[in-house]
């Protein structure tokens, strides 16, 4: 659409500047400020400049956390992605059964973080839980708290379970726009299923699919509770994601500086990743409208 | 009848995401004896204690009473800060917009652990720890950008011809937003606060910060079930469901519009 060029827009746009800058910039100050300066209590502030993040960035524990963190969001891409995206493909079209589905999907997003850790703390309980037990009763040696392997599959089942959903909701909105003509003039080509969903299904998702890929994994990336709750980190650091380090390091250990120092990178990271993300994003837009205008 | 493969996936996904559910249902109607003494599918002795004891017990009911107020002051809020901005972004350029648009999408994507000790000590600097109101502004850092987005998303659908007749026909602004606009993107108004709603209500880690006592939501309190005793896992599981059924009515009151709000791509 067409925009009018108004610079008074700016007062529409106050409440939420102050608002955000309010919850947003003034936080993040505190940060940049014990990032650069070490301090003994009392408010006494000594200048520490790049101390904390040449600590940082030489510290054996971070990466171990951000080598855990990148594996754990690949994995969670590699499962999430295809299997939010076959679900899609098999969800009925409309009537009833579609909002069933619809609203049994979209109950796992609704559920709070650390109740999703609780379930499947509970599940994966060998003496309480179903899961724990059946594996069990099958001869499977599985302990969640003991074996770093096994924490790790039950991380990642519980994400997999608490968020395939978005990305089965996000591509399931991509196939709903697709006009019913694309299938009829594919089924008077013979074409066969695989070829439907690679050139016309495939494509006309690339939109919401992009959007799924990008906030799953800055998700994953920031992810805390879930994990804090079911293995609180364990077993050893083998569960310990960055959030989960950096809470450790700020709430727990009150090491300032080198957690400021840890969030400013952090943040850092994330800002460039939204800022791909942003830029592939309107770049896409400015793509299809231009596509429709020709 | 001839089965069809579609049926059959989804109905193994949904039992996969109903199953857990399922088991915390389950133990929540359990006594305590029976979840740790015998291994039941379902429950032999079926007993509402759990329910009751977080019922009868206002620091247990409490909990949801504060989440419950803060979520709402955090949609309030964010809803109506959100409305004229995302109308100045959807009908005018101004200076600076992109740059502005994307730095409030920044604030989605910021790890909550990274504000959660500065967000404590602003708040106790401004004596609002453990009130609700810090809980709802802290959870529009994130609210307010993605209520921006979606309602952008929204308000572009609507012909800028709507805005000039009004105009002419002698409307004010503030006249023709609520009387006019609103209604036409009472949709997109819906879904903006079902996702505000969402990630407040399932928001953990700044709550749990910024509250002690009388504004601490139901997630922080559910972590008092480990005590001396052991683990009460049956009060833990009927917490744990009561925190699902106000997600579950949201859902069930915006199932039209879910699809909708997805098919914007603008979650």
């Amino acid at each position: 659409m067409e925009k009018t060029q108004n610079n008074k827009a700016w007062f529409l746009v106050l409440p939420v500047l102050v608002l955000v800058a309010f919850s947003a910039i003034l936080p993040l100050m505190t940060v940049v400020n014990y990032a650069f300066n070490d301090t003994f209590g009392n408010n006494q502030f000594f200048w520490a400049g790049i101390e904390w993040f040449d600590d940082m960035i030489h510290s054996e524990r971070l990466r171990a956390a951000l080598g855990r963190q990148v594996i754990f969001s690949l994995i969670i891409l590699a499962i999430e992605v295809p299997l939010g995206i076959f679900i899609a493909l098999n969800m009925p079209k409309k009537g009833f059964w579609a909002s069933f589905c619809l609203v049994l999907m979209a109950l796992p997003l609704l559920i709070p973080f650390n109740v999703v850790g609780t379930i499947w703390q509970i599940f994966g309980r060998v003496d309480i839980g179903l899961l724990g037990h059946t594996l069990a009763a099958m001869g499977v040696d599985y302990n969640y708290t003991n074996d770093p392997l096994d924490a790790w599959i039950t991380v990642i089942v519980m994400d997999v379970w608490h968020w395939t959903s978005l990305v089965a909701l996000l591509a399931y909105a991509g196939l709903q726009s697709i006009p019913q003509a694309y299938y009829q003039a594919a089924r008077i080509d013979q074409a066969t299923r695989w070829s439907v969903f690679r050139y016309i299904e495939l494509p006309k998702m690339k939109g919401v699919l992009l959007i799924a890929v990008l906030l799953r994994f800055m998700d994953s990336f920031m992810i805390y509770t879930e994990p804090f709750v079911v293995t609180g980190g364990g077993p050893g650091n083998s569960t310990t994601f960055l959030s989960i380090d950096l809470a450790k390091m700020a709430t727990g250990q009150f090491d300032l500086g080198p957690a400021a120092a840890f969030s400013i990178m952090y943040f850092l990271v994330i800002l460039l990743i939204s800022w791909v993300f942003y830029t592939v994003m309107t770049n896409l837009d400015r793509a299809e409208s231009g596509e429709e205008n020709r | 009848m001839r089965i069809r493969p579609n049926a059959v996936v989804m109905t193994i996904y949904l039992l996969f995401l109903l199953i857990p559910i399922y088991w915390l249902i389950g133990m929540s109607l359990k006594t305590n004896t029976e979840i740790t003494g015998a291994f039941t599918l379902w429950p032999q002795d079926l007993t509402f204690r759990n329910y009751r004891v977080i019922l009868t017990d206002p620091s247990w009911y409490m909990g949801y009473v504060n989440s419950m107020i803060y979520v709402t002051m955090n949609v309030v809020i964010t809803i109506t800060v959100a409305l004229p901005a995302a109308y100045a972004f959807s009908r005018y350029s101004f200076m600076g917009d992109k740059h502005l648009f994307f730095w409030l999408l920044t604030n989605r994507m910021a790890p909550p652990a990274v504000f959660a000790l500065p967000f404590f000590q602003l708040y106790s600097a401004m004596n609002l720890i453990d009130t609700h109101i810090a809980v709802a502004l802290a959870h529009c850092l994130f609210n307010v950008p993605l209520a921006v987005w979606i309602l952008e998303g929204f308000m572009r659908g609507v012909p800028k011809e709507i805005d000039e007749t009004a105009y002419i026909d002698g409307y004010s602004f503030p006249k023709f937003f609520v009387k006019i606009f609103m209604p036409l993107i009472a949709s997109g108004i819906g879904v903006a606060a079902f996702f505000c709603f969402m990630f407040s209500w399932v928001e953990l880690l700044l709550s749990r910060t910024l509250t002690t006592t009388d504004a601490k939501p139901i997630a922080a309190v559910m972590t008092r079930t480990v005590s001396a005793s052991g683990m009460d896992w049956g009060v833990l599981a009927a917490a744990g469901v009561l925190t699902i059924v106000p997600g579950a009515l949201v859902i069930y009151f915006v199932r039209n519009y879910i699809a909708k709000g997805f098919a914007l791509g603008r979650v």
